[in-house]
């Protein structure tokens, strides 16, 4: 092998493309590294190196946010760059660093091992990017591998806790279940779209453009239709639809706070990527099966995650179902973008409004959990709003900003979702929509209620230890990352300006 | 027009919300109640000014328009602001109560005074920015802005059952935000402009009307949504507990002022945008308005023995008449609407506001526990009773000419439902006389000589009356010269709302 003929290799591949992918993954090796050669003493500081890694990549690609290589394919066609990669881009790392930040703050309390948490945090978060802007059966089904085998570790990380142990094997099995129904639906689809009876048969079937153009030309085709029903069913695994949400409520109260915030964030954005790809890109031909299957989908979705949540007291449950009701507004858009562009840029609004407030709630959430991270109930909030304003404040936006009230970014994410099903026609969904905005209302305020308004609590006898564990007193980092989310949903529910004009107007 | 050298609408509702927001960053106490005084006092007089500079012989179109772009131009949002003559009235209106408000939270001596300030202040921005958007998309978002405010108060400084108050509130208010913002976007989708604002909505919609039932549909969606939100029977009951929990001026502001969204809405955007819709829904809401809200909750306003829950319902009451004054469909009956609206604000915020003071020196709202407090406070009973004729509608206080002229309109619209509406007005002297007579006269009871002698009554003090004499001179001012108010108001309902008797009405009763 010469080496013009690597340097061909190389140009042609366009390694530069993936860089920002290529630079998480060497920072995560460097953790590694770190922790091997730095004294024991110094072992403190490889979270900070992570953090502040993870700050550099994120600049570099914010400076760069539109390349002129855009809208391009790289590696033979296994990626697909464009606009909305960027974007998806940035939101795992912006993701990765709060969790990883949280992290600092939950894993100090559980006497855990530290560096192997941040160096998977990184390696997840680099497949997700890749997973984000795959144009590829292989290249998506390797990153979503890469991501689900990095959770099952994540999940099940308090080795100690038997919840945490319970929480990581329903999430191996779970996963692996959701896994196979994945791989059976692309099987099926590239075994008929290479049949050689059949119009436009392709050998080359695992890419989207092809299977595209094969399943144009096989309007209605049996065996294609069961392969494309298995292949959603695989992804509403990952984004917790119904009826395939039944591990959300377990698994998110036994992982580590840090880590259910990364599973709600980042993993179902993760899923709402590809599906979006699937359904606009590869399964577009077939839009008149994804349609009514995702409908049916978001409208027990919504119902099913709004109304399981109300009776929960256990606030990782709650959020844990209250993002599936989330991920049912979310299909609702998807619904909507086969036929409204403007849904597009609806999803990725809400996706974004999604993170900013979820990931305060949690950074909420690592502040007032105690030593038994399964163990937050809504009775530890009581006095919250006397004790730490700030943290009750930024629960309140947090919360408020999910419910979907204005003026904060949650609202305006939903009411694009509704304008765009309104234009898509989706009268039933949107009444759906409606119902389920109602009644999330009461699990959100309650909680808020929890934290703000004092409540006659029984007299205890003297010397009785309160039963609420102490809270973590909030130091800087988290203090101004907290701050900066809350005025993020603030703010994006005021002025959108060219961060709306960027997603909407396409 | 006005000679200021900045947009007096946007300083109006930036002005309260800078001040809230440099509470929130944590100002000192004694600074921020300076600057809470001038967060309620800027609007005020942005208010005033633009009244007295409002430009004669507009017609429809609006004075200090003004558009700034949010980032939302894809979806034919911005934020555009301006008054016509429908919406001068309440903008003056949420300008001069934001003022008594605030004026008597300062006094008030709550615990957590710079939060409850603070939440004041964001009521305020977002009540002067309902009235001064002509972008519907924000005409909604500032009533949401004021809105949750309130819930937070309630549920915070309110009295009795205030947790259960404001959860029902928070709840009745969501579902009637989201129906009528359901009805504000499907008109957005339906009418084909791609644009929020209410002038090319207006447009699109005059030059192709939509089609007879699908305007059916979005009005009766509306006529729910907003009439949730401004109490209608029998979707009021959040009201009366709302407002008896309430902090006094978190009720003043929500009676007075956020209420009238509702009202507005449909006659500044749902009546002229869908004529054909509203002419199918009249006989529904006209008849709830007056059987249900005029009489039935008239009869248990008399039955009430808490004097501030006793307000509240007079406040549900009260609406009746507006709900019929718009189901005459008819632009002598818009403008009674508007008239009744900005005198019922005044009055039920002043009668809030003497029912606390009340409470001060009574410690119970029991009227039945009352009486002779007269000899004692005879300037807070003079207040008392004046706010209380007032109410009831006496000639010479602005009251009076809205229901006047809502009657008058209303006579063309049906005999029986006009009767049944003015035999309401013996109603409310009934219950209003009384409660006066209870509170102030007569000797006093056993239980109030102890608290009386506990706390010996003070008269009202001028932190106190300050507040009061505003509302109470804007009363008189509008009730001698409502002309004021009714010139603007002619000309923009005059191209807007039909004149009467020109749409079908074969449908109402008593024809």
């Amino acid at each position: 092998m010469t080496p013009e003929l690597l340097q061909a290799a190389a140009a042609s591949n366009q390694w530069s493309a993936i860089l920002p992918e290529l630079g998480l993954g060497c920072l995560a090796l460097l953790l590694l590294v770190l922790e091997i050669v730095l004294p024991k003493s110094a072992h403190d500081r490889i979270p900070t190196v992570a953090i502040v890694g993870q700050l550099a990549i994120l600049v570099a690609l914010l400076v760069n946010l539109t390349p002129a290589g855009l809208e391009r394919d790289t590696f033979n066609g296994l990626l697909h760059h464009s606009r909305d990669g960027q974007f998806l881009r940035a939101f795992f790392l912006v993701t990765s660093i709060v969790v990883c930040l949280l992290g600092r703050v939950a894993l100090a309390k559980q006497l855990l091992p530290k560096i192997e948490f941040y160096h998977l945090v990184l390696v997840v978060t680099a497949a997700m990017m890749l997973l984000a802007q795959s144009n590829h059966f292989v290249m998506l089904f390797v990153a979503l591998e890469t991501v689900t085998v990095g959770f099952y570790i994540l999940v099940s990380y308090v080795r100690t806790s038997p919840l945490s142990l319970e929480a990581g094997l329903k999430y191996l099995i779970m996963g692996a279940l959701s896994s196979a129904l994945l791989l059976f639906g692309i099987v099926l689809l590239y075994g008929v779209a290479g049949t050689p009876t059949l119009p436009a048969h392709t050998g080359q079937a695992m890419n989207f453009d092809a299977l595209s153009a094969f399943l144009a030309a096989n309007p209605g085709n049996f065996v294609a239709q069961c392969g494309i029903a298995l292949v959603l069913s695989g992804v509403a695994f990952k984004i917790g639809a119904f009826p395939f949400q039944i591990w959300i409520p377990d698994v998110y109260q036994g992982a580590p706070t840090p880590v259910t915030a990364f599973l709600a964030v980042a993993s179902k954005a993760a899923g709402f990527a590809v599906l979006l790809v699937l359904t606009l890109k590869a399964f577009a031909p077939y839009a008149g099966l994804t349609v009514p299957l995702l409908g049916v989908l978001a409208a027990a979705t919504i119902l099913f995650g709004n109304i399981a949540a109300l009776t929960q007291s256990n606030v990782k449950r709650l959020i844990g179902l209250s993002g599936v009701s989330h991920a049912g507004f979310l299909l609702l858009g998807v619904v909507a973008a086969v036929s409204t562009p403007l849904a597009l840029g609806a999803v990725y609004f809400y996706l974004a409004a999604y993170l900013i407030a979820t990931l305060a709630v949690f950074g909420v959430m690592t502040h007032v959990a105690g030593p038994n991270d399964a163990d937050q109930e809504l009775d530890h909030y009581a006095g919250l709003a006397r004790d730490n304003p700030f943290l009750a404040t930024v629960l309140a936006v947090g919360l408020g900003s999910l419910a979907g009230i204005p003026p904060l970014a949650g609202f305006m994410g939903k009411l694009f979702v509704f304008i765009a099903a309104f234009k898509a026609g989706l009268y039933p969904l949107l009444a759906v929509a409606i119902v389920g905005v109602v009644i999330s209302i009461y699990y959100y305020f309650g909680w808020i209620k929890a934290a703000f308004f004092e409540t006659w609590r029984a007299p205890q006898p003297e010397g009785t230890p309160d039963s609420r564990p102490a809270r973590t007193p909030v130091a800087w980092p988290a203090g101004v990352t907290l701050g900066l989310l809350a005025l993020a949903s603030v703010v994006l529910g005021f002025y959108q300006g060219c961060f709306g004009e960027w997603l909407l107007n396409r | 027009m006005s000679q200021l050298p900045f947009d007096p609408l946007l300083v109006s509702i930036a002005a309260p919300l800078a001040v809230a927001l440099a509470i929130a960053l944590g100002l000192p106490k004694r600074y921020s109640v300076l600057l809470a005084y001038a967060g309620f006092a800027v609007p005020a007089l942005m208010a005033l000014h633009c009244w007295y500079h409002f430009p004669v012989g507009l017609g429809a179109d609006y004075a200090f328009a003004t558009q700034y772009d949010t980032g939302l131009s894809a979806l034919g949002i911005s934020l555009k602001l301006g008054l016509n003559g429908i919406a001068l009235p309440l903008y003056v209106l949420a300008g001069l109560v934001g003022l008594a408000a605030g004026l008597y939270a300062i006094q008030s001596q709550a615990e957590r005074l710079k939060i409850y300030l603070m939440l004041l202040l964001v009521m305020q921005g977002g009540l002067m920015g309902v009235f001064a958007s002509v972008d519907v998309f924000f005409f909604y978002f500032f009533h949401e802005l004021a809105l949750i405010p309130t819930f937070i108060m309630v549920g915070i400084w309110g009295g009795r059952d205030r947790n259960y108050a404001a959860m029902k509130m928070t709840i009745y208010l969501t579902v009637g935000a989201m129906l009528s913002l359901l009805g504000l976007v499907a008109i957005y989708v339906k009418s084909g402009a791609n644009s929020f604002d209410l002038v090319s909505l207006r447009h699109a919609l005059t030059a192709a009307p939509l089609d007879g039932t699908l305007q059916k549909y979005l009005f009766g969606l509306l006529v729910f949504g907003f009439g949730i939100l401004v109490s209608l029977w029998p979707l009021h009951t959040w009201a009366p507990l709302g407002y008896g929990a309430a902090p006094s001026s978190a009720a003043m502001l929500h009676a007075g002022v956020l209420k009238k969204f509702g009202l507005y809405g449909l006659i500044q955007i749902a009546v002229p945008l869908l004529p054909l819709g509203a002419t199918q829904w009249t006989t529904v809401f006209a008849g709830l308005a007056v059987f249900g809200n005029i009489l039935i909750v008239g009869f248990v306003t008399m039955a009430q023995r808490d004097l501030k829950q006793m307000v509240g319902y007079s406040s549900v009451m009260h609406m009746g008449y507006a709900f019929l004054g718009v189901a005459c469909l008819s632009g002598l009956g818009a403008g009674g609407v508007v008239l009744m609206m900005v005198a019922h604000g005044l009055s039920v915020a002043l009668l809030f506001l003497l029912a606390t003071s009340i409470h001060h020196r009574t410690h119970t709202f029991d009227l039945n526990e009352m009486g002779g407090l007269a000899q004692k406070t005879p300037v807070l009973a003079a207040f008392f009773v004046t706010a209380t004729l007032a109410s009831i509608g006496l000639p010479g206080f602005a009251n009076f000419w809205g229901e006047l002229t809502i009657f008058v309109a209303a006579w063309s619209y049906s005999k029986v439902l006009t009767a049944c509406a003015v035999s309401g007005i013996i109603i409310s002297a009934i219950y209003g006389l009384r409660a006066a007579a209870r509170v102030f006269f007569g000797p006093p009871t056993e239980e109030l000589n102890r608290v009386t002698a506990a706390h010996p009554p003070a008269d009202l003090r001028w932190s106190e009356k300050l507040p009061a004499i505003i509302l109470l001179a804007a009363l008189l001012f509008i009730g001698f010269w409502p002309k004021s108010l009714t010139t603007p108001l002619n000309a923009a309902l005059h191209p807007a709302w039909p004149a009467a008797g020109a749409l079908p009405l074969q449908t109402t009763p008593g024809k």
